[in-house]
């Protein structure tokens, strides 16, 4: 993977850059990256620490309203908008984080879900958020008072810059010694909490981290598009993101970022595709695919979770191992240290 | 809702309000009494209990409306199609999960409540379906200080009913033993000669069953639609959080007793109404992070 893997990035970069110069609508773009990052937030606590947080919602969809409310309201440059969003994520992270990191595995997702929850009917219910018309007529302002956002193109690269600068500090959290400890505490809590290591902590800042990533994600969101709405803090968007983590590929780097463009492009484009296929195949029932867009999302969560669990990427990493490996050795070496050390004598 | 344009006593206010507690409190227990019951045995949270919830008061208003089958039929007919429909689920697609990660059961029943909501939100939309209430059970009682309408009484009649005999056969029948013992341990329990798998199956149908027995009680109570379960399981999972699975009792007790606090905070500070549950939760993790009724580990 040592040649392959930065080669993809950095023509995916060149692709981006080079994209509104070929017809790519800049918003929508902007759009998928704002899932991009929200969804590679995500998998620092899914896929590298282990946590599945079912509240995600509530920090992509709540930093929206705050880093909304900053802009419009009190009139904040979009750069200081997106730090008060990033932090009202961290901090909300921080509460959920406490809370739920007293409880294990399957109450943790629920604790996070109910949490969230909390905040949906908060959003719903206070004056600032605009309840059910959602947060409207956000300015995209002037960034540090000099750059006009209102062009679509400016916006573009400065949301580029900011979801490239938030992928590689996600890639070096990961790659840090800090990661290494929070794959520790994923693969053997218990050994991990006997190395001496301070687990709780580190999952709450392992926690709070993705938090505010993904509040980031969600406050830019609001700049581009210039409104926040229900929908983002809705327990589904929370089920969206975790769809879009399982279907590029948990605990992988790259998985996110394919796992984000596929749903949200599906979610777009599931009409057309559906009348596609009645005209290809003269079933009538297609014509309506576009309207059962839950159906089909509902289909492909299930289709993961019984075959396809190492996502898109998790099957081409190992695709690629598999080849480069020497025909003969048909296990690769224990990743764990003490079962390489018992096996090798 | 006529029925309580009585005079505005803060009393009479206060015992409707509890009834309703109480109606929502039984639906609460069923429904947190199958998760745990489900989860006991299985090792799954299971989602789509909210879309199981919807299934069962869908299927009484389809019953009515195509097939003029009446209320008190359907109270039998839909947790049986319910049910079958978890036993195919199970024996199809839960069974190859048990040996993962539990989240993986709670994705995939995820994408099963999606299905589900999805399917009949195509054939249905998201507007509500009338149903109305069963004439054996229409009007209200006088009971000297308040109206008490008949079928709010029959559904907490009837939850409570269901729940305690439940309770009773998980605690106290032979049945109830292999069931438990197999939550223990799986593995000694089939040495023995009973058959695991079987009785896994029959546990995640009876759990759904008793989801569809809880939507076909509210179907005259709460709009029917199929988006109806989606909040209402949230709920259910923050009470199982605030009771803990490990025990029946528990699980009832919780469910009845939230509602019922739900149904005062809408007379005492309505705003709360909706996060009050949410709230409570986050009370019994600071004070008892291991719910009311459950154990340390």
């Amino acid at each position: 993977m040592k040649k392959i893997t930065p080669t993809v990035y950095a023509l995916l970069l060149i692709a981006l850059l080079a994209a509104p110069f070929f017809g790519a609508y800049p918003v929508f773009v902007m759009k998928l990256m704002c899932f991009a990052l929200f969804a590679s937030a995500f998998n620092l606590l899914l896929g590298y620490t282990g946590l599945l947080s079912f509240g995600h919602a509530a920090f992509f969809g709540g930093s929206a309203y705050v880093a909304g409310h900053a802009m419009k309201v009190w009139g904040l440059t979009p750069e200081l908008g997106l730090v008060v969003g990033t932090l009202a994520g961290a901090l909300l992270g921080w509460v959920f984080g406490l809370l739920a990191i007293r409880r294990q595995g399957i109450y943790f997702a629920m604790i996070t879900l109910a949490l969230a929850q909390m905040v949906f009917f908060i959003a719903l219910q206070a004056k600032f958020t605009g309840g059910e018309d959602g947060l409207q007529g956000v300015p995209r302002g002037e960034l540090f008072g000099v750059i006009d956002l209102r062009n679509d193109l400016t916006m573009y690269y400065v949301s580029l810059f900011v979801m490239v600068a938030a992928f590689l500090l996600i890639a070096r959290t990961v790659r840090s010694p800090f990661g290494q400890v929070l794959k520790g505490i994923k693969e053997n809590e218990p050994r991990a909490l006997s190395l001496g290591y301070d687990v709780a902590r580190y999952k709450l800042l392992a926690f709070v981290i993705s938090a505010a990533l993904s509040g980031l994600a969600g406050s830019l969101k609001t700049l581009v598009l210039g409104f926040a709405t229900l929908s983002d803090v809705h327990w589904s968007a929370s089920g969206q993101v975790i769809l879009m983590t399982l279907v590029g590929g948990l605990g992988t780097l790259s998985g996110p970022l394919l796992g984000s463009a596929v749903v949200v492009v599906l979610e777009n484009k599931i009409g057309e595709f559906g009348r596609l296929l009645a005209r290809l195949t003269n079933v009538d029932w297609f014509n309506s695919l576009g309207e059962s867009v839950t159906m089909v999302t509902g289909l492909i969560f299930v289709v993961c979770v019984l075959a396809f669990r190492r996502g898109i990427m998790g099957e081409v990493i190992s695709f690629v191992q598999r080849l480069r490996s020497p025909p003969n050795s048909k296990r690769p070496a224990p990743s764990d240290p003490v079962v390489r050390r018992a096996l090798e004598g | 809702m006529g029925l309580f344009n009585l005079p505005n006593l803060p009393l009479s206010a206060l015992l409707s309000q509890l009834l309703l507690g109480l109606v929502n409190g039984s639906f609460y227990a069923i429904l947190s009494l199958g998760l745990a019951v489900i989860f006991g045995l299985l090792n799954v949270i299971n989602f789509a209990h909210g879309a199981l919830f919807m299934m069962g008061a869908v299927l009484t208003w389809m019953g009515l409306t195509y097939f003029n089958i009446n209320y008190w039929a359907m109270l039998v007919l839909a947790p049986v199609v319910a049910g079958l429909f978890g036993v195919l689920t199970e024996r199809l697609l839960l069974r190859w999960i048990y040996k993962l990660d539990h989240l993986y059961g709670l994705l995939l029943t995820l994408g099963l409540t999606l299905l589900i909501e999805g399917a009949f939100r195509s054939a249905y939309g998201v507007s509500g379906l009338s149903y109305d209430t069963p004439d054996a059970l229409a009007g209200a009682t006088d009971l000297g200080f308040m109206f008490l309408p008949n079928y709010r009484a029959w559904v907490v009649i009837a939850s409570l009913g269901i729940c305690f005999a439940t309770w009773f056969v998980i605690e106290k029948t032979r049945l109830g033993a292999y069931l438990r013992a197999g939550t223990e341990n799986p593995r000694l329990v089939e040495a023995f000669g009973v058959n695991v798998p079987l009785m896994i199956t029959l546990t995640y149908g009876f759990g759904v069953a008793l989801a569809a027995f809880a939507g076909v009680l509210a179907a005259p109570v709460i709009q029917v639609s199929p988006l109806m379960g989606q909040n209402l399981i949230i709920v259910v999972f923050a009470i199982v959080v605030i009771g803990g699975m490990g025990s029946i009792m528990g699980a009832i007790l919780t469910g009845l007793g939230l509602g019922v606090i739900e149904g005062l905070t809408k007379v005492i500070y309505p705003e709360a109404s909706s996060t009050v549950v949410f709230v409570i939760m986050i009370i019994v993790l600071l004070i008892r992070p291991a719910g009311l009724f459950g154990k340390e580990k």
